[in-house]
């Protein structure tokens, strides 16, 4: 890349500090135009602080912000918007009760001459827009019932309405399909083309290697090393993150496959997903593999009795079982972690101790009462098992990154002692380090003789862990491959829905 | 190529044509709702459908739609306004009370003088939720009992009636404008006003991106707070207003005028669709709530049932509207996700 006159942006020597935290130690960034800039680090390096700062969310305690040369300061979201930095924040913030065209417009309508918004104008400018992404959305429908990769979709068209100078998007990736990436990328260039400037914190090597120009590290609030894509390779990456040396991403240990476990026959749910069957063997990692939307996630909230089935059978040791309700799932020997941890998954104004106990606090009353002692006893355990990185077992959750959120939704879970664990993308938003350390356990809970089933999205990440692949397409499998079968393209095909000719 | 792109079309047009409706179910309900209390009653009744009785009840319906107008933009941002009885009532008296001490007053200054009140009183409650940071219903439930309070101290004890006041005052219930009660006119107006200004005022739009989702309307530069002191304002002004016309319509006033208004507020708002959880609603919606909780009210009445049956309807209306919104929300998810899927 050739380094044009003057940067975009420029920050100097900027720290912030929230409470005890010191968030940001002096750090450095200069953005230039028409470059894309990858921001990398592990999940509580710094990189969201950093990425709020620009967003005029929050303010530095000291250091100070250039534009063209000037000083400048930035008290909330519209004085940075004003000076066209566009903001894509980690999850979607938008209006579900609201419709697409609007929640692209929010806080800057535009109106016609009387004053009055103008609705057709805003139609017509979303609709153009969503065409020119190539985005198959109404822009009447209300966000309420849209995905998280529409909704990340309707995100990027408001970043991109802004007509911003500067772009920065914090993990815009994380919940969108191989093909909307690939749009996603596209228009990224195009933007770069045209001279926008943007910062882009992603976790996935390859998009950083395929997209940035140059890398900027953060590691503990501090920044590391900012270099020229080229100059780097994957383990400089990872080395400079988390200042040591790791053998390998997905360290999948030997275990011993034992009996088939579950047994799901012919699996429907109208209107989600149709005629779904597997066998499940204890001690075997079964990889659910597919796009977004392809039904994965809707098979493992039937198992887990969330929803239901309308025909199958699901079969648990030869017997055959009604799971009714997640109840009902938990004494058949099911857990499950879902995708979305801050919903579903954890109480974000709990301590860590009351969160991993929470499934089984019934266990740990007496006379309805809560045995402390004992709660604090197994949480402390499970801590050190996990590694959950924190201040003790009394911290709440919601203080906690992202890596160690999972840490502790997944020691709930795994309190309970299950047979069964449905794991459902245990690594989306958690650094390369935790990821690691996560894919440590899952390997050892298989190795201990528990039946995992394991959804993700990244497919390096199934392919190392799982022992067999079940590959969904639009609701239906679309192909099931053993370990020394399965490879990239392989998945990629039936998870595309082309039909695989060896197959047949 | 060509039929995927027909495909989406369809699916696009299905979609938004889907969702228009569910956007009107609320309010068709209301009317389907309306119309069989209508044919059943009139069954019974023969005068219940007649125009002096419509009128009757639009004219008991009326102040309490001019304050479900304040309310519906305070519900929207995810607060509530509990006090509007108390500023009611505490504007009703003040006004009065100034009639009887001075029976020249100007009707004009007399009015803007309960809007001034209202004004007050609701900027009060604006600043305790804003810049206090105290839930709406707690700020609301204390203020409904300070406010009325204040009535009372103000008042002590002596009441305003019809033979107090000038019939300049009166008039202003009274009066007819091409053979329609001015009561009737003013909440029309009032109600056309705000219905306008929350569909096509960049402002009344980001009452329903605050009510929506608080943290992203901050994100996207909206200010929150001012908007909802506005909402806390505006609902305080419009029942200084109503106040006036209370005072009016009904002549005697004392210390507990308008008390308990504020149930009635809030369940023709719930019934009428405007979400608690904020977000969504619209005006036509809490006047049609309004309507039909009135209607109810008189069909009691010409069927000479209890009026302690008014209440447990009252009461049913809101706990029926809630969970109705719940299963229509719900199946509005759905419906678009299964969509999604095909």
């Amino acid at each position: 890349m050739t380094i044009p006159s003057e940067p975009s942006i420029e920050i100097v020597d900027v720290s912030k500090r929230f409470g005890a935290v010191q968030a940001l130690h002096d750090v450095q960034l200069t953005l230039y135009p028409g470059e894309v800039q990858a921001l990398l680090g592990e999940n509580g390096a710094g990189k969201s602080t950093l990425v709020k700062i620009l967003g005029g969310i929050h303010r530095p305690d000291t250091g100070i912000i250039k534009m063209g040369g000037e000083t400048i300061e930035l008290h909330n979201p519209g004085q940075a918007r004003h000076r066209g930095i566009a903001v894509i924040h980690q999850e979607p913030t938008l209006f579900p009760d609201l419709n697409v065209a609007e929640n692209v417009f929010m806080g800057r309508h535009p109106r016609d001459r009387f004053g009055r918004v103008n609705w057709k104008q805003m139609y017509e400018e979303v609709e153009h827009l969503l065409t020119s992404l190539d985005v198959p959305l109404s822009v009447y429908t209300p966000v309420q019932g849209l995905s998280v990769a529409d909704q990340q979709l309707v995100e990027i068209a408001k970043a991109l309405s802004l007509n911003a100078r500067i772009l920065i998007m914090d993990e815009p990736t994380a919940a969108l399909s191989a093909h909307e990436v690939e749009k996603l990328f596209v228009i990224t260039k195009q933007l770069r083309e045209r001279g926008v400037a943007i910062l882009f914190v992603s976790h996935r090597l390859e998009e950083v290697f395929e997209l940035a120009d140059r890398v900027t590290i953060m590691r503990d609030g501090a920044h590391v090393i900012t270099a020229p894509t080229s100059e780097l390779t994957s383990e400089d990456i990872i080395r400079h993150m988390v200042g040591r040396e790791i053998v390998t991403l997905f360290p999948k240990g030997e275990a011993e496959i034992g009996d088939v476990l579950l047994d799901v026959r012919n699996l429907s749910r109208k209107g989600v997903f149709r005629d779904v069957s597997f066998q499940l063997r204890r001690g075997e990692i079964l990889g659910f593999a597919g796009l977004v939307g392809a039904g994965r996630t809707e098979v493992a909230r039937v198992l887990f009795g969330i929803d239901h089935a309308d025909t199958g059978e699901i079969w648990i040791d030869n017997t055959r079982v009604h799971i009714s309700s997640p109840n009902s799932a938990m004494k058949h020997g099911f857990a499950y972690v879902p995708e979305d941890r801050r919903q579903q998954g954890l109480v974000m104004d709990f301590s860590i101790a009351s969160n991993m106990t929470l499934p089984i606090v019934q266990q740990f009353s007496r006379f309805a009462v809560m045995d402390r002692q004992r709660e604090n006893t197994i949480s402390q355990d499970y801590s050190k098992q996990l590694q959950v990185r924190s201040s003790g077992i009394h911290q709440l959750v919601k203080a906690l990154s992202g890596g160690n959120q999972q840490k502790v939704v997944l020691a709930k879970w795994l309190i309970t002692n299950p047979s069964i664990l449905i794991l459902d993308e245990p690594t989306r938003g958690v650094d390369i380090g935790a990821k690691a350390e996560v894919h440590r356990i899952i390997s050892d809970l298989a190795s201990k003789g528990m039946a995992i089933i394991l959804i993700s999205s990244e497919l390096p990440e199934v392919l190392a862990m799982s022992d067999r692949v079940l590959v969904m397409h639009e609701g239906r499998p679309a192909g099931m491959f053993d370990r020394a079968d399965a490879d990239q393209e392989k998945v990629m095909f039936a998870a595309t829905g082309q039909v695989i000719n060896d197959n047949h | 190529m060509i039929t995927t792109s027909q495909k989406q079309t369809t699916t696009r047009s299905n979609q938004s044509r889907l969702v228009g409706l569910v956007g009107r179910v609320r309010e068709l309900g209301l009317l389907m709702v309306l119309l069989v209390i209508v044919v059943v009653v009139s069954l019974q009744v023969p005068q219940f459908l007649t125009a002096s009785n419509i009128e009757q009840i639009l004219l008991s319906v009326a102040i309490l739609a001019i304050v479900a107008v304040g309310e519906t933009l305070v519900v929207l941002t995810r607060n509530i306004d509990l006090s509007v009885g108390s500023i009611v009532g505490f504007s009703a008296f003040v006004v009065a009370d100034l009639f009887k001490q001075q029976p020249g007053t100007n009707l004009l200054l007399a009015i803007l003088l309960g809007c001034v009140v209202g004004l007050v009183l609701g900027a009060l409650n604006g600043l305790l939720v804003t810049v206090g940071r105290v839930p709406a219903i707690i700020v609301t439930l204390g203020t409904l009992y300070m406010y009325r309070g204040l009535d009372f101290v103000v008042a002590g004890g002596n009441q305003v009636s019809a033979s107090d006041v000038p019939d300049s005052f009166l008039s202003l219930a009274t009066t007819r404008v091409l053979g329609i009660p001015a009561l009737i006119l003013f909440a029309a107006a009032i109600a056309l006003l705000f219905a306008f200004l929350l569909r096509s005022s960049p402002s009344g739009r980001e009452l329903y991106a605050i009510g929506s989702n608080p943290e992203a309307a901050r994100l996207v530069g909206i200010r929150s707070d001012l908007l909802v002191f506005g909402s806390f304002l505006i609902s305080g002004l419009l029942c200084g207003f109503a106040g006036v016309l209370w005072g009016a319509r009904f002549a005697t006033v004392n210390a507990t005028a308008a008390s308990g208004l504020e149930l009635q507020v809030v369940a023709a708002v719930v019934v009428g669709g405007i979400s608690t959880l904020g977000g969504s609603g619209t005006i036509l919606g809490a006047m049609l709530g309004a309507i039909v909780l009135g209607t109810i009210d008189d069909a009691l009445n010409l069927l000479k049932l209890s009026q302690f049956w008014l209440q447990a309807i009252d009461g049913a209306a809101i706990v029926l509207a809630v969970t109705l919104d719940a299963f229509v929300t719900r199946w509005l998810r759905l419906t678009l996700m299964i969509r999604r899927e095909r």
